[in-house]
């Protein structure tokens, strides 16, 4: 965990020199060759999802054998996302996803940058204490939790609209509560709060300000970047999820859309639907990376640890 | 701060301390710290999700069952002269394996083993036996897949910052394409190589005929056992791959640019400024990129559950993959906990032994 801090730079990722004098002719066209040849590799499985989404299954499978996989041509039509839409509540699977994330980073980045002002500027007796245990958490995998936290959400109680329950399965806050809490969003925050001039701090006090007026008008004002890093590392995790939404939602009203991905796969496959649905869980997440790129690669590289 | 109020203000500060950090740590406490040792104890019981008995103490139990191994050495058989007897095939013949694993009392070691592997001896035959077969290849194959997929996606991951850490006009969009897989859900990315590596209209075989002018036979990527790991593997590099490449960046930029002009003046060419210059300020980066890798690799879970649910003949099992297996669609929570402590002391292991290495390498 220690060594995460070496590569904890917020500012955006900037190319350093490597040779001092630039390439030029065959040398420099040697190069983008390269740096094109491996762009088709990753781009590739990409663009072919897209344009099959756009073809009716048999032209689609047809089409695999040559270049015509990653072109727009034949039979186009949107079609499969019409027939996608039929097949499976796709609109309430988008709409579980897009909640349950929501509200998860929201209330993770509130308690999570609440937590970590304490940390960084308040003295308590135990913190330090408490801090290095929320930094050994971090190298606790989710997966080595995953089945003991099951059977802890289905002894828990819950008072709702219902009255009071035992077990969480099958809720939207099976799938949001035990996501709030996050090492790595504490971490992140506090290495950005102990960069922050102490002065700051200080001269609010002066002015008579409680911790909680701190924390919302002069911390949080200035904590724009660490607010993006944590925002987009924790959205990709929540909307990414496969395993713990596939134990804890068998009923179709609380699937997220990974999980809603099962109705595609089942005996027969209609492909064009698949690559239908694929798309429309994917490029609202490519459009959102590719627009806010920088912050996103940012963020990946102030971290290190964690997915 | 007046001296006056000291203590008072420090009584307040841990007041504040307290309810801020309070909701945040005692969510951790609840929905990871207790679940992680309620794992611990759970592995020691015969705990169910829904079960009718009530939860007994089993001790070693779960442990036993799931890595209980053992090594059988058999010599041939002989006839009443003395010679080896020889089967119909011409080769020596054996005493069965069943007459040692199925009878409790003469040889309670090996009851209920199945083998695992054998191979030849001398004129013995040596039998390696394990009592959960299933699981024990689970951890053989992710084992496997954490020393291979180390080594090759961070080595990947290198030489494409180094491809990205040019001054190059356009370069950022470069960057940006090879990120783009990171953003997208393994398990779309999972269903979306399936097409990628079918046997008949895959487009990998279509590529590879394409090549080599129609002399490549199609093979069916994940329905060979001898393959279907391995084509995990390159997926899940494929995905991976921009995420530690841009690690990898930034452990280049620490680099100061000093350094590579002067060893310019001193007249190196590109190889040993990588390795004189370059290796040696990336070595933290290194280790941070290896451990978070082998971290990653170890929970091996949805890949396998979107491509192949563990098969062919187990070829893909692997440990989480069991965990769920177990714990979630058998509902043995037990076991599932079980497995999933034998994880974190794989995790740990590993992790620890990683740290050490560098402890004494910077020391």
């Amino acid at each position: 965990m220690t060594t995460t801090t070496t590569t904890a730079a917020i500012a955006p990722v900037r190319p350093a020199t490597l040779s001092l004098n630039r390439p030029h002719g065959i040398g420099l066209v040697l190069r983008y060759a390269l740096l094109i040849v491996v762009a088709l590799v990753f781009v590739f499985p990409i663009v072919f999802m897209l344009m099959s989404s756009l073809k009716p299954s048999e032209q689609l499978l047809a089409d695999t054998s040559s270049l015509r996989a990653v072109l727009p041509v034949g039979n186009i039509s949107l079609d499969n996302y019409f027939s996608a839409f039929r097949t499976a509540p796709v609109a309430l699977f988008v709409f579980n996803s897009v909640f349950v994330t929501g509200v998860t980073v929201v209330l993770s980045l509130f308690l999570g940058s609440l937590a970590a002002f304490s940390f960084a500027f308040l003295h308590w007796r135990g913190r330090d204490l408490v801090f290095s245990l929320v930094l050994a958490t971090l190298i606790v995998p989710f997966e080595t939790i995953a089945i003991p936290l099951l059977l802890e959400v289905n002894s828990l109680p819950m008072i709702g609209a219902q009255g009071f329950t035992i077990g969480w399965l099958n809720t939207y806050h099976v799938q949001i509560v035990p996501w709030i809490a996050d090492g790595l969003t504490i971490f992140l925050f506090v290495q950005y709060f102990r960069d922050l001039p102490f002065e700051l701090i200080e001269a609010a006090r002066i002015d008579g300000a409680g911790w909680f007026t701190i924390y919302r008008r002069v911390i949080m004002p200035i904590s724009g970047p660490v607010l993006a890093t944590a925002a987009i590392l924790k959205f990709l995790a929540m909307y990414n999820q496969y395993l713990w939404p596939l134990m804890v939602t068998q009923a179709e009203q609380y699937r997220p859309v990974m999980v809603g991905l099962q109705y595609f796969f089942q005996l027969n496959v209609a492909w064009g639907d698949m690559m239908a649905y694929l798309s429309i869980i994917t490029v609202p997440v490519l459009a959102f990376y590719l627009l806010l790129q920088r912050a996103f690669i940012s963020s990946i590289a102030s971290t290190g640890i964690k997915g | 701060m007046a001296g006056g109020s000291r203590s008072q203000a420090l009584t307040r500060q841990n007041a504040a301390g307290w309810l801020m950090a309070l909701p945040m740590v005692g969510l951790l406490f609840l929905f990871l710290v207790v679940p992680f040792f309620l794992g611990f104890v759970l592995s020691f019981t015969n705990q169910r999700l829904v079960s009718p008995n009530p939860t007994t103490f089993v001790g070693t139990a779960n442990f036993e069952q799931l890595l209980g191994m053992g090594v059988l050495v058999l010599s041939p058989e002989k006839e009443d002269s003395g010679a080896a007897k020889v089967g119909t095939d011409g080769q020596p013949s054996y005493p069965s394996l069943r007459s040692f694993t199925r009878s409790q009392d003469k040889y309670p070691q090996y009851y209920g083993m199945k083998e695992l592997f054998a191979f030849g001896w001398g004129e013995s035959r040596v039998e390696v036996l394990a009592r959960d077969l299933v699981f024990v290849k689970a951890i053989l194959n992710t084992c496997a897949f954490v020393i291979v997929v180390a080594p090759v996606q961070a080595g990947l991951a290198l030489l494409l910052a180094l491809l990205i850490n040019q001054k190059l006009r356009g370069i950022n969009i470069f960057r940006a394409i090879y990120f783009m897989p990171v953003v997208i859900s393994i398990v779309v990315v999972a269903l979306l190589w399936r097409f990628i590596y079918d046997g008949k209209d895959g487009l990998l075989n279509s590529l590879l005929c394409f090549i080599s002018f129609g002399a490549f036979k199609p093979i069916d990527w994940l329905g060979l056992p001898q393959t279907a790991l391995w084509s995990i593997l390159a997926m899940s590099v494929w995905q991976g791959v921009g995420f530690h490449m841009v690690i990898w960046l930034a452990g280049l930029q620490t680099i100061p640019v000093s350094l590579y002009e002067a060893a310019t003046i001193d007249g190196a060419n590109s190889w040993q400024k990588f390795r004189f210059v370059t290796w040696p300020g990336l070595r933290n980066t290194a280790v941070l990129i290896l451990i978070v890798i082998t971290m990653q690799a170890f929970s091996l879970f949805p890949q396998v559950d979107v491509m192949t649910k563990g098969g062919p003949l187990d070829s893909t099992q692997s440990i989480v993959f069991q965990a769920v297996q177990r714990g979630y669609v058998q509902q043995d929570i037990a076991t599932g906990s079980a497995i999933s402590v034998i994880l974190f002391v794989i995790v740990l292991a590993i992790s620890l032994t990683q740290r050490w290495l560098t402890r004494e390498r910077t020391a």
